[in-house]
Order: C-alpha cells, then sequence, then structure tokens
C-alpha cells in the first residue's frame, strides 16, 4: 500500500481501514461503526488517564500501521520450541490469523471446538451471537481498533457438561519481514457445567517491531470452570496490548493467571463482569522486568450482583530501569450484597531506577460486603540477603532465593505443573 | 583459630569498638559479657561481616587467612558460624532448600560435590533430634510464625548442619524461657569438640550454667577490660557491671 505522509494518525488509520475493508470478514457495518467511534474520540496519550504512564501514542504513530501479511514461512521446529505444554492442544495464530497447518487440534476431546473465529463469525451460530457483545458499548480505542481491523483469531467452543482433560495452548507468534501490526481476536464461549484449561502465549519470531492488539472476549456459563493463562513471552522487539473482557454466569469460577515475563511494552487490560450471583474470579498476575521494559496492567472486576468473590494477587520485580503500572478497580454496585472481594499488588524494586506506580481503586456502594485492598512496594530486604550469605550463600544465589520466595506466592496458585515448572525457570534465570 | 587485634568498628560514623583484642584456640570457649552498649553484638555482626559496619582498624584472622578480606559468605564458607540474636523470617523460602543451598555452596566452595538427596535428608533428621526441633517446622519457611524459642533452636539446627569450625553466639539466652534455655545449651554442648571453637557473646551470667565457657572477657567502651576462668562471670553476677565501670578509665 501506499503511505501518504503527512497524514496525522487518524487519518492514516482510516485511509488504512478504508482500503483494507473489502478484504475482512464479517460484519462491515460493525467495523464502520468501530472506527467512527475511534475517530471521534481521537488517539490515547498521556492526557488519557487511562494510559497516563505507559503512553500508547507511539504505537497509532508507527509506520508499521500496515497490517503484517500472512503466509510466512515457519517452521513446525521454531513452532515446537514455543510449545510450552506438550499434551495440549495446539491452536497457532501467526499475525492474528489461525494457521491450521502448524496447529495440532485432532487431540481435543469431543465437544470441544477450535476453529478461526473469521469462519466461525460466518457460520457458527454460537459465535455469531456472543461476537462482540461482552465488549458490550466499549469505548476503549484499543478494542475498537481491534473490532475495525482485525483479520482473525481463534474461537473456543466448550459445550455443556464437558470437563476437558486436554487443556488448549493458544500459541500467538508475531512475525513479519518489515514491521507487524496485528489484532488477534478471540472468543471463548465456555457452556455450563464444561470445564477448561486455556493457555495463550505470546511470542516474537524476528528482529522487526512488532505490536499485537489481542482481544479476548470470553463468556463463562453457569457453573463452569476456567483457567486462563496468558504467558506474555515476546521479546526486546514486542509490543503488545491485551484485553480481555469475560463475563461470568451464576456459580462460575473464572480464573486468570497473567505471567508478564518480557517484551518491550505490555498492556493488560482484564475486566470481569459477575452477571450472576454466586461465582468467583481469582485473578493473578506475576510480571518481571529488565532493562526498559515496561508492563501496565489495568483490571476491572465488576460486582454488579450480590453473593460473588473475587481475590486479586498481582506481584511484581522489577530491575534496571523498567517501569511498571499497577491499576485495580473494583466495582461493589448498590446490589451487590453479600460480596467478598480482595485484591493485594507487591512489588520489589531491585535498582534505584526501576519504577513502579500502583494505585488500588475500590469503588463500594453497597454495606453488607467484605473487601480489602493492600499494595506494597520495597526493595529487597537486606537483613534477610546477609542472613543467607552468613550461611554460605553467595550474594547472586541469595538475590534468587528471595526473588523466587517473592513470586512464590503467585506461582503456587499455579495448577498446572508445565506453566509452574515454565515460570520457575524463568524466574531462575531472571539474573542471567 | 581466630585472632583478633586492635580492632576498631564504627557505625554511622559512631565508634564502637575500639582497640579489641582477642585470641581463641580451636575447642576453646570464649564468652564475652559486659553492659548494654559495650560492643558486644557489634563484634558478632563485624565477624560475620555485616556491612552497616565499618572497620576502621586491626585485623582479623581466621585460620591463617585475613577475615575481613572475606565477603560474608566466603566467611561463612570458611567456617564461621553466627548464631543470629534475632534471626530473620524469610517467608517463601523453605528451610530445608534453604539448608540445602547453603550446604551445596560451601560445598561446592571446597570444590566438593552437591550433597547426596538420601545423605541429607538422614543429617536433618539426626541434627534435628539435637534441639527437639519439630520436622515441621524444618519444612516450613524459614523462621515465619516461629515462636522466640523456635527461632533460636533453628539457628542452633543450621549450625550443627553446618559444622562450623567457629560458632559466634550472639545474646543466644535472650528472650528464652528456661526450658528453651536447657534445649539450646545442651545442643550447643553436643557439638562442642576439640576443633570447634566458640564465642558466646551474652549480657547475663544464666546462659554460662549450661554453657560452661574456658574463659570469660568482659567487653568495655569497646574493649576487653578484663578477661578470667569461668568463675569471673560468677562475681559479675553477683557485683553487676558497676565495679567493671569504676575501674575502667573514662575512654575519649
Amino acid at each position: 500500500m501506499s503511505v501518504v505522509v503527512n497524514q496525522s494518525p487518524v487519518e492514516r488509520l482510516t485511509a488504512h481501514f478504508e482500503q483494507e475493508l473489502p478484504s475482512l470478514y464479517g460484519d462491515a457495518a460493525l467495523r464502520r461503526e468501530a472506527i467512527a467511534t475511534l475517530r471521534e474520540n481521537g488517539i490515547p496519550d498521556r492526557k488519557w488517564e487511562d494510559y497516563k504512564y505507559s503512553n500508547p501514542v507511539a504505537l497509532f504513530k508507527q509506520p508499521h500501521v500496515a497490517q503484517a501479511r500472512v503466509g510466512l514461512e515457519i517452521k513446525a521446529e521454531a513452532v515446537a520450541l514455543m510449545v510450552l505444554q506438550p499434551g495440549a492442544a495446539l491452536a497457532v495464530v501467526v499475525n492474528g490469523e489461525l494457521r491450521h497447518d502448524l496447529s495440532k487440534l485432532d487431540r481435543l476431546p469431543s465437544g470441544v471446538r477450535v476453529k478461526s473465529i473469521a469462519d466461525a463469525v460466518v457460520s457458527d451460530p454460537v459465535a455469531r451471537e456472543h461476537y462482540n457483545v461482552v465488549n458490550g458499548l466499549s469505548t476503549d480505542p484499543f478494542v475498537l481498533w481491534n473490532t475495525a481491523l482485525n483479520k482473525g483469531g481463534v474461537f473456543i467452543h466448550v459445550d455443556k457438561n464437558v470437563r476437558s482433560e486436554v487443556g488448549i495452548h493458544v500459541l500467538h507468534i508475531s512475525t513479519n519481514e518489515v514491521a507487524a501490526l496485528s489484532h488477534p481476536r478471540n472468543l471463548f464461549v465456555i457452556e455450563r457445567d464444561a470445564q477448561i484449561e486455556i493457555v495463550e502465549s505470546f511470542e516474537t519470531l524476528g528482529p522487526v517491531k512488532t505490536f499485537t492488539n489481542a482481544l479476548t472476549e470470553v463468556v463463562v456459563h453457569q457453573n463452569a470452570i476456567v483457567d486462563h493463562y496468558r504467558m506474555q513471552l515476546e521479546g526486546l522487539v514486542g509490543h503488545q496490548m491485551n484485553t480481555v473482557n469475560a463475563v461470568t454466569q451464576k456459580g462460575s469460577n473464572y480464573r486468570t493467571y497473567t505471567f508478564t515475563l518480557d517484551g518491550a511494552w505490555v498492556r493488560n487490560n482484564l475486566n470481569i463482569r459477575f452477571s450472576e450471583s454466586h461465582a468467583e474470579a481469582h485473578l493473578f498476575g506475576l510480571t518481571m522486568l529488565n532493562g526498559q521494559r515496561v508492563a501496565d496492567h489495568h483490571t476491572v472486576v465488576d460486582h454488579a450482583i450480590p453473593n460473588c468473590m473475587s481475590n486479586e494477587l498481582y506481584k511484581g520485580v522489577l530491575d534496571d530501569k523498567s517501569l511498571g503500572v499497577f491499576n485495580g478497580k473494583i466495582f461493589v454496585r448498590r446490589d451487590a450484597q453479600k460480596t467478598n472481594a480482595y485484591q493485594t499488588n507487591r512489588n520489589i524494586l531491585l535498582s534505584d531506577d526501576a519504577q513502579i506506580n500502583t494505585k488500588p481503586q475500590l469503588e463500594i456502594y453497597a454495606d453488607d460486603v467484605k473487601c480489602s485492598h493492600g499494595t506494597s512496594t520495597g526493595r529487597m530486604d537486606e537483613d534477610a540477603l546477609f542472613y543467607l550469605r552468613a550461611r554460605g550463600i553467595g550474594e547472586t544465589a541469595a538475590r534468587k532465593l528471595l526473588v523466587r520466595a517473592f513470586a512464590e506466592e503467585v506461582v503456587t496458585n499455579v495448577p498446572n505443573d508445565a506453566i509452574r515448572a515454565y515460570v520457575e525457570n524463568r524466574l531462575d534465570h531472571f539474573f542471567n | 583459630m581466630i585472632s583478633i587485634k586492635n580492632l576498631q568498628a564504627s557505625v554511622e560514623g559512631k565508634e564502637i569498638l575500639r582497640g579489641l583484642n582477642l585470641e581463641v584456640k580451636p575447642g576453646e570457649v570464649h564468652a564475652i559479657m559486659g553492659p548494654n552498649g559495650s560492643g558486644k553484638s557489634t563484634l558478632a555482626s563485624v565477624l560475620a561481616g555485616r556491612e552497616d559496619y565499618e572497620v576502621t582498624g586491626g585485623e582479623v584472622t581466621f585460620n591463617g587467612k585475613d577475615l575481613l578480606d572475606l565477603s560474608p559468605e566466603d566467611r561463612a564458607r570458611e567456617g564461621l558460624f553466627l548464631a543470629f540474636q534475632y534471626p530473620i523470617e524469610i517467608p517463601g523460602v523453605s528451610n530445608i532448600n534453604f539448608l540445602k543451598t547453603a550446604i551445596n555452596e560451601i560445598r561446592e566452595y571446597k570444590g566438593m560435590d552437591p550433597i547426596e538427596p538420601k545423605e541429607f535428608l538422614a543429617l536433618v533428621k539426626e541434627k534435628q533430634k539435637l534441639v527437639e526441633l519439630d520436622g515441621k517446622l524444618a519444612n516450613r519457611s524459614v523462621n515465619e510464625g516461629f515462636s522466640g524459642g523456635e527461632k533460636k533452636r533453628n539457628e542452633i539446627f543450621q549450625m550443627a548442619m553446618l559444622e562450623p569450625k567457629l560458632c559466634i553466639l550472639d545474646e543466644t539466652d535472650s528472650g528464652l524461657d528456661i526450658d528453651a534455655l536447657r534445649i539450646v545449651a545442651n545442643g550447643v554442648n553436643q557439638l562442642r569438640s576439640a576443633d570447634r571453637s566458640f564465642i558466646v557473646v551474652t549480657h547475663y551470667q544464666r546462659l554460662l550454667d549450661y554453657i560452661v565457657p574456658d574463659f570469660v572477657h568482659v567487653l568495655y567502651q569497646g574493649k576487653i577490660v578484663k578477661s578470667g576462668p569461668k568463675e569471673l562471670a560468677l562475681e559479675l553476677e553477683e557485683k553487676g557491671y558497676d565495679w567493671i565501670k569504676a575501674e575502667t578509665p573514662v575512654a575519649l
């Protein structure tokens, strides 16, 4: 495509949209509406409260606003190196499009389907019913951008009463010859009394700068149990916006694990809404940053309904000149009596130049609730370090042990052995 | 074993040790007594290598090596052990993992292979008995939620596991009831041997009823002002420290 210079980012985005639209799947009217709202609201910069610390404006201004092409040659051996769990079904998404040739979906039990969302939105009534519904009236610019321009992603559907022993690993790879922009779009619909484990991992291949604007809608029906992992492993060229919008129904349990272990710039918007009572949500997060990496976690738990429980534990280890953000919103609406909502965010800064901005934000309008939040940021405990060294443990090993201990509170909550082992291994190599 | 000559140290610019001399031979037990603020804990911390303390003069030779030149971990690997007055709680690090890491780092320093898991477990089991430490405590996080007595017993347990050459006990008796004191002292006594030395830092004579020293030194204003046989401790108990203070010219 031709790039006209001197266009504003919004104009360039619109021109690009018009050019792409004829080739995009699904409902064109929905896409037009999204781009119109995006134009109207503008592109977020530091003046936007929600994007104050991890300024994303540069992402919109990059010439790589053109989307990455698919069909790049990716070797199966390269994919094999990124497999986190040998026993799981594998869905490989390259630059936002499901690649059946690289995926291994024959392991799935009956009642569990993984499809290209571009196909499903056209042919699958469940996908049609739920697509862009959880997003609701979201005016978040990245949600709109994804809705306007996404070329695909995965649709996962688990039938009622199916408790799958086999998990699904969705491997997202961003790659291109020049710069790569992609908008993976996922929809997970878990029917009543079903159970599934979904591990999403995000990787980059090659040296070029990438921007992945992923958006996942999750619908957890009555009494269903979902373990949703996000393993953010993109290298120093990787920039990632990752939005998860989830709605959970009566008696369900939605557990999220967000491991931000690499990537130049990572922003997570995790939004969970209880739509019916007696549901649980667990939000675990572990962030390990060094160099000049940036990770910004925004979470929203919306207790709109009585008798639900949410538990959030995010921890961060920041070294060098890295920047971390944690903003945890919990809404307990007027009718949401008997709510239990807990939130903890703890961070350690390993260097003078590392920075963390943490902001718990609880808005409670009901009176019969149990809510708590706690946040702390500190350095590595020098007394503990000396204690370990005084027993013969070298300084580096002692630091490792203490970081591992700090992370343990999160890691211990991970039910998946392979993921837990993977994270522990990454922790041990954090200092190398 | 250890030879301390004219040791001077300060913390935050304040001079605490003002020319301390002490010679400890293999197998000997030396008690360091003295009033509050005399520098007893500073001595223990300086020998272990705590970085808050600045050594401003003197020398310390430990088994022929310049101790002050070694990092805290190398001092431990060379066989120096400090039983802390206030053992640190380390949530998330299990006692067992901690000890195994320590033992293997010490073994690596000595050019030995890592300890066999079976051998390690047998060692844990054996040494736990020494201080009547519950097996469950060994599996918990280091000192986390331990009572005062359990923490001190854990120090002696670690000492037994690491088999040091020189053990420094920093006010190990503080905060212990008589039963815990007896258990801790009993553990220490079982570790006494012809080639292992002890420096027992204490404010009270009470501990020395159980751990009987070969020598007693009185530390006052950063110097050893009086040394004697074990009976000196009894004399101090009886008379208090005032007579020592009266005998010592004010240092300034």
